[in-house]
């Protein structure tokens, strides 16, 4: 379902990902783990027609994404690690804006919007608008319109950062329910290793864009020669702390609120 | 190109103007300051200079004017939604660039067109009076051009700006002399030689012609030579923005 192959990234003299490869299978749960910077985000904005890689290729339900990206656009959905929700619109907005670049017949999408809003309990603040809404509010906004569309593969980059655990094993639920009725294929990221050895069919722990072990995670506990999958990790990737950068996104408010308030 | 995409687009940016209603009223003062202040500090000279009625005169370049900044600022708000992220959900979704550059834009005119309506209604209550009520329709397809040229002018410039770093050089070196080389406040007529050039490759002084043109009868280059120059410059710049909107990494 999804072929990464000598897939490598730079910006500029960086190195975000360096010369991986690895393939997903249809239906299955990959978890793709790794430090702070070590490339899983790049990873899958490349997968998913966001960034071009620099070499190597990528092909997902069979189409290469840099030279079929409308095909490869209607085969998958996505949850972003940062915001990509709309502030100015509310949360039931949100959701049909998606629905309808999607292509969803209206029953569907209406029938679905208000399943998944009453799912992640945001129902009574439909009408409400997103930047009324607290980050975990937010992220369950996120979440649930990442599933509106029930796309062929699913990613989710970081997806429970933040959840409180009953929304967390409600998102697992769900997506395992996808996963065994529609066969979706579920690629994500996260930080939580008992969250990946609970679900995952197949791991791979990438570190410095490298991809260090890869298989089921038996395997990769088998391989590193400790019997769980946080140990595992630590071993495959060190004990330095990583530090991820932020602060554009909230530099670019700050200087919004400025503009919006010399417009004013 | 699906219809229910566009107008989903276009919905976005109309939501969200009406929402703020801060900018609305905001960007009402700039236009109402230069009626009042340019309007009747001018007049009186403008009126010995023989130049007629300068509320007359003035109306219609103040009307492009809020048509331009407000279409400006939204085809510059792609910026923003790159940086707050809602950027990536329309480009990773099933939708053909073109599709989205269009509903965008045409979001983005529509709300400055309703914008240079408001516009006109102020200017008639500061004694503007339009000889020519029966071409008010064309003086409407002028605005609606107007909206549509500067806001898929925005949206190209924006695709290659990366953050706001670049906003005030566009405004000082691109905005502000498009507004007043385009002969909405004073006529174009015998200009030195430089500026006369370059006003006669200014985009907006065919605007403003046909707008003056079509509302109090007086275009110096003529209506029909406005639209078409308007028309033509609006599907290169809807052209050249598309292209630039589909290269855009997120
Ligand atoms: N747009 C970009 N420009 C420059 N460097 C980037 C960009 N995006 C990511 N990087 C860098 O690439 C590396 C990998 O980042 P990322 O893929 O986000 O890591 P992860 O998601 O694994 O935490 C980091 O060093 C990051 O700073
Ligand atoms: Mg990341």
């Amino acid at each position: 379902m999804i072929k990464v192959h000598n897939l490598t990234k730079k910006f500029g003299k960086l190195v975000a990902v360096n010369d991986i490869s690895f393939n997903v299978n249809k239906g299955e749960i990959f978890a793709f783990l790794g430090p702070n910077g070590a490339g899983k985000s790049t990873t899958i904005k490349i997968l998913t027609t966001l960034l071009h890689p620099t070499s190597g290729t990528v092909t997902l339900d069979g189409h290469d994404a840099v030279h079929h990206p409308d095909e490869v656009r209607r085969s998958f959905g996505i949850v972003f690690q940062d915001p990509s929700v709309d502030d100015e619109l509310t949360a039931w907005e949100n959701m049909e804006f998606h629905g309808v670049l999607y292509g969803m017949p209206t029953k569907v999408r209406r029938e679905r919007i208000d399943q998944l809003l009453t799912f992640v309990e945001l129902s009574d603040r439909k009408d409400s608008l997103v930047k009324e809404f607290s980050g975990g509010m937010k992220r369950r906004l996120e979440i649930a319109r990442g599933l509106l569309h029930h796309p062929k593969v699913i990613f989710l980059d970081e997806p429970t950062l933040g959840l409180d655990p009953q929304t967390r094993n409600h998102m697992w639920s769900y997506l395992k329910n996808l996963n065994q009725q529609e066969g979706t294929t579920v690629f994500f990221t996260t930080h939580y290793m008992e969250e990946a050895d609970r679900v995952a069919d197949k791991v791979a722990v990438i570190d410095h864009g490298k991809i260090v072990a890869q298989g089921t995670t038996d395997e990769i506990k088998q391989q590193a020669g400790v019997d769980n999958l946080e140990e595992a990790f630590i071993k495959l990737t060190g004990h330095a702390i990583r530090t991820e950068e932020v602060g554009a996104v909230d530099r670019l408010r700050a200087q919004s609120q400025m503009w919006r308030g010399r417009r004013k | 190109m699906r219809l229910e995409v566009l107008y989903i687009l276009w919905l976005r940016q109309l939501k969200r103007y009406i929402r703020s209603r801060a900018r609305i009223i905001g960007s009402l003062g700039q236009p109402i300051l230069f009626l009042v202040a340019l309007g009747f500090g001018f007049g009186p000279i403008f009126e010995q200079a023989g130049g007629g009625n300068y509320i007359q005169f003035l109306a219609p370049g103040v009307i492009a004017m809020s048509i331009l900044f407000t279409a400006m600022f939204s085809g510059i708000e792609v910026i923003w939604d790159r940086q707050f992220g809602f950027l990536k959900e329309t480009l990773v979704a099933p939708v053909s660039r073109l599709d989205i550059m269009i509903g965008r834009t045409l979001g983005g005119a529509t709300v400055s067109v309703i914008q240079g309506i408001i516009v006109l209604g102020i200017t008639l209550i500061v004694g503007f009076r339009p000889t020519h009520l029966l071409l008010l329709p064309v003086s409407l397809g002028f605005m609606i051009l107007i909206g549509v040229f500067f806001t898929a002018l925005g949206t190209a410039i924006a695709s290659k700006l990366q953050d706001m770093q670049g906003f005030q050089l566009i405004m000082n070196f691109l905005i502000m002399p498009t507004f007043f080389l385009s002969g909405a406040l004073f006529p174009l007529e015998g200009l030195p030689g430089a500026l006369s050039i370059i006003t006669k490759l200014n985009p907006l002084a065919y605007g403003v012609d046909g707008l003056r043109g079509t509302l109090i009868n007086q275009s110096h280059l003529g209506i029909s030579t406005d639209f078409i120059v308007m028309g033509v410059l609006t599907a290169i710049v809807l052209w050249i923005g598309t292209y630039l909107f589909s290269k855009i990494e997120a």
